[in-house]
């Protein structure tokens, strides 16, 4: 049953619906990171969040997958494999799904982002320059002329794993990692843009930063950016 | 009758490392935020039930021993896990049975003989704020127990209000051995198919050792390399378990717990079953481990079973069966029920003591 033809390190269809342990199933739509793939993800997952079934205690999606975390206590894995998969027949193939505003959706907002550019606030851009062979508002013009796709959060509390950067400005990470990044760093990995959402260390070429608070503990939806969602770095003189 | 307000503890020595734990830091892990928890969950469970709490209590989970606290009021208490041979006031303390402390008494905690992690479940549980619904210390991202470190000497930790009264000479007992050995049942997946049949092979039919290179994020194990089925073993980044074993390019599987990170980009050839999870919290460096796969629904079974034996099996109580004197006071010692836990009502309050070194002969 299973064609080879989209297999590209060994795996049959998609999707392929799997168990990860007795208390979870993992439901991957894809082996690639496209934002076709991605869509479907959410696309998904919102169904899932919608559909409020007992037994799931919470969802992960990611680039091309979608973790279901249950109480097996509650719900056996073929309870849930039957519940899930009217839930993936019934959204396969379709684009997007905006959501209805529901708490639990993953809804495709847009999070605008003040960045300063340059200066303290992104010692990096100049080689980031220097490297594209471009000027440094040549740069800030490129990075924040784009809508980020946040494919996933992971790595750390309201780490977004951010798609779309334009392969001019692409960079590869500093040689010596830094000892500490400051919280709302704005920076490059090879193809990659990230934002620091707490102080770390890092390695990332750092081009600007924003004042935004990423993550609050006290706030109950504590992450500023979210899964499924766009990033918008909108280029700002200052810190206020 | 007893007093339980100011039921504070104060810790007068930490050990190598105490946190405080409860069940874990669920529901955020879409955006970034590891679950943590204590490691070996049955034990903290059974502490839990012991001293009548919630299971959702937050309790101690002390790294090798060494922890010694100052109950600033009347506190039942049961210490459970590895075992470190609690001692109240120098009294010995039997390990899995509630007691009761009077103010101003010392609970000390000698160093761990097998295991490696003991847990220390207080009535009325620990009050530390919650962060996102959850009291559970996560060092690395710096959220839970007390502002996100390991507690620390002189600090003065809240307790809860009891649920009931007194709860005291209760006794669950713990029938895992921790013999350095460990017969580890796992589901294969989810990502399996990255592996050849002989890597899968390698997996079921080897010895792993856990490395001193583990912590409460993974255990990493040292033994014959897993053969991927393409040479590669990253995948596209995706979402990972308590109880995921991925292997990186070496090889060598390396089991996930309850600090990992939400996300991994090596493929997981298989998944601990839930029921043998809470022992590898005990699994200290040189442990042996071998897996064996079983099938999602025996997965499913067992840990049913299991639950059902640590929150609903029948706490054995305590019979009084001889009566002394030691210095003056009145002393009633009992043997627990199914058990060899041994008790001493001294004055009308029950403390757990070792039978063997607390016999009336040696009085």
């Amino acid at each position: 049953m299973a064609s080879a033809a989209s297999a590209e390190v060994g795996n049959g269809v998609f999707p392929r619906v799997v168990p990860a342990g007795d208390s979870a199933i993992l439901i991957e739509l894809g082996s690639e990171i496209n934002p076709a793939i991605n869509d479907r993800v959410y696309s998904l997952a919102n169904s899932i969040a919608q559909s409020r079934l007992e037994a799931v205690i919470e969802l992960v999606p990611t680039y091309r997958s979608i973790l279901i975390s249950y109480d097996p206590l509650v719900a056996s894995y073929s309870e849930m494999i039957e519940r899930l998969e009217s839930l993936v027949d019934n959204s396969s193939g379709s684009g997007a799904d905006s959501g209805s505003g529901d708490e639990n959706s993953f809804a495709p907002k847009i999070i605008e982002l003040p960045v300063v550019y340059g200066g303290e606030d992104g010692p990096d851009i100049d080689n980031v320059a220097e490297l594209a062979g471009v000027s440094r508002q040549e740069v800030i013009d490129i990075h924040s002329g784009v809508d980020y796709r946040v494919y996933m959060i992971g790595f750390a509390p309201g780490f977004p794993y951010l798609g779309g950067l334009d392969q001019r400005i692409a960079t590869p990470r500093l040689k010596t990692p830094r000892i500490s990044v400051p919280a709302g760093s704005v920076g490059i990995a090879e193809s990659q843009t990230g934002v620091y959402p707490n102080a770390s260390p890092g390695g990332w070429q750092l081009i600007g930063r924003t004042a935004a608070k990423l993550f609050d503990v006290e706030n109950s939806s504590p992450s500023l950016i979210t899964p499924g969602s766009k990033v918008r770095f909108v280029p700002v003189e200052s810190h206020e | 009758m007893s007093n339980f307000s100011d039921n504070n503890i104060r810790i007068v020595q930490p050990g190598p490392m105490t946190l405080v734990q409860d069940r874990g830091r669920a529901g955020y892990q879409q955006l970034g935020v590891s679950v943590s928890g204590a490691v070996d969950v049955e034990s903290l469970d059974i502490g839990n039930r012991l001293v009548g709490n919630h299971k959702k209590s937050a309790g101690l989970e002390v790294l090798l021993g060494g922890l010694v606290i100052e109950f600033l009021g009347r506190t039942i208490f049961a210490v459970t896990g590895a075992d470190t041979s609690p001692k109240l006031d120098g009294v010995p303390v039997a390990m899995n049975v509630s007691c009761v402390a009077h103010a101003g008494a010392r609970l000390e905690l000698g160093m761990v003989a097998t295991g490696l992690r003991t847990y220390v479940a207080m009535a009325g549980g620990i009050a530390a704020p919650e962060s996102l619904g959850s009291r559970s210390t996560h060092i690395a991202s710096a959220l839970g127990g007390i502002d996100g470190r390991a507690v620390a000497e002189g600090d003065v930790i809240e307790l809860g209000t009891p649920n009931i009264d007194d709860v005291s000479g209760l006794a669950l007992e713990d029938e895992r051995t921790l013999d350095g050995e460990l017969s580890v049942r796992v589901i294969l997946g989810p990502q399996d198919n990255e592996f050849s049949a002989a890597g899968i092979e390698t997996l079921l039919n080897s010895e792993y050792i856990v490395t001193d290179q583990s912590n409460r994020q993974g255990l990493r194990l040292d033994g014959p390399e897993i053969e991927s089925r393409s040479g590669r073993y990253d995948i596209i980044s995706d979402a990972v378990v308590n109880g995921s074993i991925q292997v990186p390019g070496d090889g060598k599987p390396i089991i996930l717990l309850a600090d990992r990170q939400t996300t991994g980009g090596y493929a997981k050839i298989a998944t601990v079953a839930s029921v043998d999870l809470s022992i590898l919290g005990q699994a200290a460096p040189g442990t042996v481990i071998r897996f064996t796969a079983i099938s999602i629904e025996d997965a499913q079974q067992l840990l049913v079973a299991r639950q059902r034996v640590i929150h609903e099996s029948v706490l054995t109580s305590v019979v009084d069966s001889e009566t002394f004197f030691v210095d003056d006071l009145d002393v009633r010692v009992g043997v627990a029920e199914n058990s060899m836990v041994s008790l001493a009502n001294i004055d009308g309050s029950i403390y757990p003591i070792s039978f063997d070194e607390y016999s009336p002969a040696e009085q």
